[in-house]
């Protein structure tokens, strides 16, 4: 198929708005915003194309493109380095949700006033990263991009982010900022060792994935080097415990920066173990499956138990994605195709849930200027479809049948009772912990008698709504719907070596 | 003996006179011209080298001019274009008798020059000093300045020092091997040496102590940071630029030459060397709250990476961490070029250099701050620019030849750098300026400035063809090895 340039135009599409947007004097903050938003429906509609060409039937990587970069040069052999794009059952679903959450991000981006050109530009330098991580069959450049996604998050929370005050002690957004960098990039530093180590011993002369896939690497190897890439791309997607990056982080960032690192961020990190640590080394992934798991299980219960003890809204969020992280890891530790399917499933679930949630929280922050969750009350009567959004999100985290939640949810449980029984078990217990700290949060807050100090609030701006109603619309149809997800996930997972 | 092989030398020499002379008997020259006449006279010796591309001789045993010569010529000439254009200003403002300033520039260049085409020891040793005699002076050259004359004094003796380190270590060698000549030292080593081995080793060992101060590898580096604070601005950038890039020209044809038959000698003295240059390095720079110690630091760190590529080399290995190692020479200078100018434009219009002095710079001039950051995560290896693919290109080349465990270091240096690169940016962006006024940005400058960081995102998108070039300049280097080798006897 030719229509590899589709993948390509989803990274030059946010490539060359950038460029457009530098060349727009910082004054037109009304233009930026135009410009900001054509490209992120572009990028919606790109993906969604992706998204339903894509021919589940023949399943593996569609799309193809190779320019060739670098080769013939020092250890490189033929196509040493390629810009190879395509895409799998694993990657579109992924692909899809990246489009929905940049483009409602940008429409929440709108009120950004200060400096909203250079938040554009990052924004987009940001989401080509992400793109290009989901599309890449090399890993150089799955590296590259990977990187990427890291090099604007310091700006983008440390510029526009916002801090938070317990009384006793300030987290200041500089702090979330520096954290959540230095632990990325640190957790790739390992990855960069790994894949070192993979063209060493693969001795191909290329970072191919598909040729690096068919070498067979020793036991001994695999057993070393996969927890490089377990540990190392485990760190954005939330691993406990070198999670710690992510509430603080994702807290002081602003509410599109929040919306795509915790709805997309994240996944790049799940996506990282699966596409590299499980399709290399397939031995590997099965000797540190039972430590992938306690850790995803602790983090699932302990991102539920912080959550509930959280006074803030945006730090519940925060801790519910690493709960909700959690559950994918534990779904790939796994290893059999329900468990892992689950996984991939979770990771747009999640996307799309969080997404919202954060873009919730940031109009009700917009607002009132605080996210005390105890000073609020009875909201619903001044922004009911505010308090719907709100609800329906945390209904999809606990996993009410009808919602995305669930699909991936249940798939997950089912994969881990088959193996493991116990796991499957506590992994309940944390959906029970998460309908507690949900449900007493929507109680708190958004019902019962109004608290007339918020008698002044408004209902959203309509942008804000339109933004969650696009999210909103996917969870649903996922939870209703999942069939298009899953036959293209199931596929592909099938053909991952040592899932079955 | 060909004279005409060393035509852009010449020219550099004799632009050199006309610039000291121009300044002498035309008062009313204005000063800053001469700058741009220096420039011309780098740029010109530059072109005119491109005729010895793909071509190889050899003048007299003495120099060789071949791929690997004229890569360095062009190398140094654009270093030393881009220096004169940027010490404009600075010169003009606060420097007396410019036209000696821009002679002694392009004199460096041939002494780095000849560094790289040297075929035997003591021309390399002559070149040495030639270059080295050149930035001791221009390193005091703010004549009522103590700190310059400080850094100056403290260059030069300790410079001296380890230039008869050098020599004595080269005496030692030559003394055990009975030829001066680089391939007749490879043939001799590739024989039978344990009859000599002490005696040689302990002249490797001086040699690298000699260059580990050229290139400001720790425990050599103690001038560093002085000498980079105290020097006149577009000195430091000068220094930082073309001594290291001239010492690891030296380094690659002494080690990757001469010396490679030895490798397995000294490749783990050099990992060590590279060790704790790149952790002292960063880890300090992160101490540094003065944009020069900070900048003087993170080059050593620099420096801790590229003696990788020497630690890589193998007696019958590929050449790639050479290759490796001038790509990222390559990268490096233009990223620090590209960083020094940004903050040269900054000191010239407020004589600040101090990191807090940053702070709210993208308030007040959006493009230089736009620049030093590019510059700074060029630095820090950040993907789009060049330190990205350079550094993995040079840990990757490491990490073949056994050296997993130094990649794995260096990788984690470079968080560390990192870090420090992301307090200045910090500066720049998240503060608010002290003064609200907007700093202009002169045109020259500013043409600099882009056209650096063209180079930076050049390198870092589309690496093909300076990777090409470096291969060919380091095959030009290799192949003569092979040759000595194979035959058995160096010319």
């Amino acid at each position: 198929m030719d229509s590899g340039w589709l993948l390509f135009a989803t990274i030059a599409v946010p490539l060359t708005t950038a460029l457009i947007i530098m060349a727009i004097p910082s004054t037109y903050k009304q233009q930026v915003r135009w410009v900001a938003t054509a490209a992120g429906f572009t990028m919606f509609v790109l993906s969604v194309i992706i998204f339903a060409l894509y021919n589940y039937k023949e399943g593996g990587l569609q799309f193809d493109l190779r320019l060739c970069w670098l080769e013939n040069v020092a250890f490189l052999g033929k196509d040493g380095i390629t810009l190879h794009l395509a895409v799998d059952g694993i990657s579109v679903p992924l692909v899809l949700l990246t489009g929905i959450v940049i483009f409602s991000g940008c429409l929440i981006s709108w009120s950004i006033e200060y400096r909203n050109k250079d938040f554009f530009i990052l924004l987009m330098l940001l989401v080509s990263g992400v793109f290009g991580v989901f599309q890449s069959a090399d890993l150089f450049f799955l590296f590259f991009f990977y990187e990427l996604a890291v090099l604007p998050m310091y700006l983008l929370i440390g510029v526009w982010g916002s801090s938070t005050d317990f009384g006793t002690y300030v987290r200041t957004k500089e702090y979330g900022a520096m954290k959540l960098t230095l632990y990325l990039v640190a957790g790739s530093a390992l990855v960069f060792i790994g894949i070192f180590a993979t063209f060493v011993e693969a001795g191909k002369g290329t970072f191919d994935l598909p040729v690096l896939g068919q070498v067979t690497y020793s036991e001994t190897f695999q057993k070393t080097f996969y927890p490089f890439f377990m540990v190392g791309f485990g760190v954005l997607a939330g691993l406990w415990p070198f999670h710690t990056w992510s509430p603080d982080g994702h807290v002081a960032a602003p509410t599109a920066v929040s919306m795509l690192h915790a709805g997309v961020l994240m996944k790049l990190g799940a996506y990282g173990i699966i596409r590299v640590g499980m399709s290399l080394f397939p031995e590997g992934a099965e000797f540190w499956a039972p430590a992938l798991l306690v850790l995803g299980t602790t983090g699932a219960l302990y991102g539920a138990m912080s959550a509930m003890a959280q006074r803030d809204l945006k730090y519940v969020v925060g801790y519910s994605s690493v709960s909700h992280m959690g559950y994918v890891l534990m779904g790939l530790a796994t290893l059999n195709p329900i468990g892992v399917n689950g996984a991939v499933l979770q990771m747009f679930a999640h996307g799309v849930m969080t997404a919202l949630f954060f873009a919730m929280v940031g109009a009700i922050y917009d607002q009132a200027g605080v996210r005390e969750i105890w000073t609020f009350g009875g909201l619903a009567q001044r922004m009911p479809r505010f308090v719907a959004f709100f609800a329906i999100a945390g209904l999809s985290s606990l996993g009410l049948p009808g919602l995305a939640g669930f699909v991936a949810e249940f798939n997950i449980f089912a994969g881990l009772f088959k193996t493991y029984p116990l796991f499957g078990a506590l992994g309940i217990l944390t959906a029970a912990i998460t309908a507690v700290y949900i449900l007493r949060l929507l109680a708190a807050a958004f019902f019962g008698p109004l608290n007339e100090k918020w008698a002044h609030l408004k209902e959203m701006r309509l942008l804000e709504q339109a933004a969650g109603a696009i999210l909103l619309v996917f969870i649903v149809f996922m939870g209703v719907w999942p069939a298009p997800f899953v036959d293209r996930i199931a596929q592909s997972v099938l053909a991952l070596p040592g899932i079955g | 003996m060909d004279w005409s092989l060393l035509v852009p030398e010449y020219i550099l020499a004799g632009w050199a006179a006309m610039v000291v002379s121009l300044d002498l008997f035309w008062g009313r020259l204005r000063k800053e011209q001469l700058a741009y006449v220096a420039a011309a006279g780098a740029l010109t010796a530059t072109l005119v080298s491109l005729i010895w591309v793909n071509d190889s001789a050899s003048f007299g045993n003495l120099l060789q001019v071949d791929n690997y010569t004229t890569f360095f010529r062009i190398f140094f000439g654009l270093i030393a274009f881009f220096i004169c254009l940027a010490s404009a200003q600075y010169v003009k403002d606060r420097l007396l008798h410019p036209g000696e300033y821009y002679a002694l520039i392009l004199l460096t260049v041939i002494g780095g020059t000849y560094m790289a085409a040297a075929k035997e020891l003591l021309t390399a040793y002559i070149s040495l000093e030639l270059l080295s005699f050149s930035l001791y002076v221009l390193t005091s050259y703010a004549k009522f300045d103590l700190k310059s004359n400080e850094a100056g004094l403290k260059y030069m003796l300790l410079g001296a020092f380890s230039s008869a380190i050098f020599l004595y270590g080269m005496s030692l060698v030559y003394g055990v091997t009975k030829t001066t000549s680089f391939a007749g030292i490879a043939t001799t080593l590739s024989g039978d040496t344990s009859g000599i081995a002490f005696a040689l080793f302990l002249g490797i060992v001086l040699m690298i102590a000699g260059l580990g101060f050229k290139v400001a590898a720790v425990p050599f580096h103690m001038w560093t940071p002085d000498a980079y604070e105290g020097a006149p601005l577009p000195i430091t950038v000068f220094i930082s630029a073309i001594s290291k890039a001239a010492g690891f020209a030296l380094f690659l044809k002494l080690f990757g030459r001469a010396l490679l038959p030895m490798a397995d000698d000294w490749r783990w003295i050099i990992a060590g060397l590279s060790t704790a240059t790149m952790v002292l390095g960063n880890l300090v720079a992160i101490q540094q709250h003065n944009i020069k110690r900070l900048l003087a630091y993170s080059s050593i760190g620099q420096v801790g990476f590229m003696l990788m590529g020497i630690a890589a080399l193998t007696p019958h290995g590929p050449s790639d961490p050479a290759s490796a190692l001038l790509l990222h020479l390559t990268g490096y200078v233009i990223t620090n070029l590209a960083a020094f100018v940004c903050v040269i434009v900054y000191y010239n219009q407020t004589g600040k250099d101090e990191i807090a002095d940053f702070g709210g710079l993208a308030e007040r001039a959006p493009f230089l701050a736009l620049c030093l950051t590019i510059a700074l995560f060029s630095l820090a290896g950040m993907p789009l620019f060049a330190g990205f693919t350079t550094k993995f290109i040079l840990f990757q080349a490491a990490a073949q030849q056994d050296l997993l465990w130094l990649s794995s270091i260096a990788v984690f240096m470079s968080v560390v750098s990192l870090y420090y690169c992301l307090g200045i940016i910090k500066q720049m962006y998240l503060l608010e300026p002290m003064e609200k006024v907007r700093l202009p940005v002169p045109r020259m400058e500013y043409a600099v400035v882009a056209a650096l960081i063209v180079g930076v995102l050049l390198m870092g998108l589309y690496p093909q063809p300076l990777f090409d070039g470096v291969e060919n300049a380091t095959s030009a280097l290799f192949q003569a090895t092979q040759a000595a080798a194979v035959t058995g006897v160096g010319p």
